[in-house]
């Protein structure tokens, strides 16, 4: 199944006032993988997405989606193919209600009206979205936003989804929500963010840049280990992967505490390991 | 700005009225839009002086609320708002028009004074009429059928991605002013140099918004065009008695003073 694959090769692109902002950068995603790009802030991780499907056009170097190479005249049928869902969801809700915003898509793929409806009542409900169908956009919550963004791509049922920042502005309910809902699809996933404890979750492979190059792209759990690049890159480990707070006080950047005089023993919480 | 911010999350309320399922909520957008136009050019073509005739016009916005369920103190909210720039256009009358047209017992009443409660009564009428619509009808709806009226649709979908993101645009308009509020302690600021700029800002953002919604359009496969599924509304036996009965009507008000007439029936003189 080699034709879901998403290769970057040797991209650069110059911004008009002379920034480079990605230099070089070449990686190859196959079918079925959740991949995330994480890095600082103006690492080019957004530029680079533009890019997938085709809205920033690349000064050197090449974009294969699936068999094809990215171009002016397969525009149309690489967006249907990537399905980008943009970091402010009030970027991406348009339309006067929930369902109409889902129907855009389809509507523009040209489906029959009977067809557009199965499709966009299939994707709100799988994002759990199907009672929202009439509100108006702004009537939605922050975490209601996010899910009927997603499903505005879902409807189009594309083979790659593009996620920027998914969890960003999300409170702790809504974000487990959805990273629920991104793990149960079987999508190529392409995902940049800041909130590294759902890449851990969520990306088994993880590709890091810096300053619009490379730095690294392996296994997720192998990049966060590496404590030297990921200083480098101004990054740092995941919470998950960092100590328990109250046993080792000195792994945050907080001042010392004294450790907390346990009632029972050495265990607590629900660590399964003893200290 | 508790005044702006509270006025636009009105604007919400008038959305959820919209949604309300009453008799004049089902009939064909087209029909009230139609009718609301009719009942404007009636009501704006009156002459200057125009008052007593003008009054019965009032029926159709107490009928529609009454029938659409609409919370009166809330619709006349929305009108006040507007009432002060009637009073603006209307305010200076009575400097230039001196000329007595009525005299009240003592009392000269000059022309002026005539034509700018005229001109108050004319914005109450229109502004609650135009309200109202909204109201029981939605502001998409409307577009929608103001487009299947022949208006073309570059405006229409204007109309509605200014509706969409008046609220994302006064929101961020609201947060900019509470930012610079609060750093100025009561004072005024630097006034209007940095007001200037503020408004530069604003205007940026919405520059970086919009292309950032061309950009979400595009990766739909946005080309252009347009496309709705709405069930198209039918134009019905209920559409037609709604439009008839109330321009039949609106055209009688407008060719014969009703309260002359009803006067003239009791006194007998025939004016």
């Amino acid at each position: 199944m080699s034709h879901h694959k998403v290769e970057v090769k040797n991209l650069q692109h110059i911004y008009p006032d002379g920034t480079v902002a990605l230099h070089d950068v070449s990686f190859l995603i196959r079918h079925g993988e959740s991949v995330a790009i994480i890095g600082a802030n103006g690492a080019g991780k957004s530029t680079l997405l533009l890019h997938l499907n085709g809205y920033l056009p690349a000064t050197s170097g090449e974009i294969v989606i699936g068999d094809a190479k990215l171009a002016k005249e397969n525009l149309v049928q690489i967006r249907r193919t990537v399905g980008m869902v943009f970091q402010d969801p009030d970027d991406q809700l348009f339309m006067p209600t929930v369902f109409d915003d889902v129907a855009f898509g389809p509507l523009n793929m040209g489906l029959a009206a009977k067809e557009v409806e199965t499709r966009v009542m299939d994707a709100l409900h799988r994002v759990e979205a199907a009672d929202l169908r009439d509100k108006p956009p702004y009537h939605l919550s922050g975490g209601e936003k996010k899910r009927v963004a997603i499903a505005t791509v879902l409807s189009m049922l594309p083979e790659i989804l593009v996620l920027d920042e998914p969890t960003n502005g999300l409170d702790p309910h809504a974000r487990r929500q959805l990273i629920a809902l991104l793990q149960v699809f079987h999508h190529t996933r392409i995902v940049t963010s800041h909130d590294l404890d759902m890449v851990l979750e969520l990306c088994e492979r993880t590709i890091v840049l810096q300053e619009g190059r490379v730095m690294a792209d392996g296994p997720t759990l192998d990049i966060f280990a590496d404590e030297e690049l990921l200083k480098t890159c101004r990054l740092e480990k995941p919470f998950a992967m960092q100590g328990c707070p109250i046993c080792s006080p000195g792994i945050r950047t907080m001042p010392a505490q004294k450790p907390m005089v346990l009632p029972h023993g050495d265990k607590h919480h629900d660590h399964d390991h003893e200290h | 700005m508790p005044a702006i911010d509270g006025s636009f999350l009105d604007f919400k309320q008038l959305d959820l009225l919209a949604m309300r399922q009453t008799s004049v909520h089902r009939l064909d957008p087209r029909a009230k839009v139609l009718t609301t136009i009719i009942f404007i050019l009636c009501v704006v073509s009156f002459g200057r002086y125009e008052i007593s005739a003008m009054l019965p016009f009032l029926i159709y916005p107490a009928v529609l609320m009454a029938v659409g369920d609409l919370p009166g103190g809330y619709i006349l909210r929305k009108i006040l708002i507007v009432i002060p720039f009637a009073l603006i256009i209307g305010i200076f009358n009575p400097v230039f028009d001196r000329q007595v047209i009525m005299q009240l017992g003592p009392l000269d009443i000059w022309g002026g004074w005539v034509s700018c409660a005229s001109i108050l009564i004319r914005a109450i009428l229109t502004a609650s009429v135009a309200i109202i619509l909204v109201a029981v009808t939605g502001f998409p709806a409307i577009c929608e059928a103001l487009e299947k009226l022949g208006m073309p649709k570059v405006f229409a979908v204007q109309l509605l991605f200014l509706y969409r993101y008046i609220f994302v645009l006064t929101d961020e308009g609201v947060r900019t002013a509470r930012a610079r509020q609060l750093r100025t302690f009561g004072k005024r600021g630097f006034g209007i140099r940095q007001f200037g700029s503020m408004v530069g800002h604003l205007l940026l953002r919405t520059w970086d918004r919009a292309e950032r919604i061309h950009m979400a359009m595009l990766a739909r496969g946005f080309c252009g065009e347009f496309h709705t599924t709405r069930a198209q509304s039918r134009f019905g036996r209920d559409e037609i008695v709604f439009m008839g009965g109330w321009m039949t009507l609106f055209i009688f008000l407008r060719i014969y003073n009703a309260p002359q007439l009803l006067g003239s029936l009791f006194t007998g003189n025939t004016p």
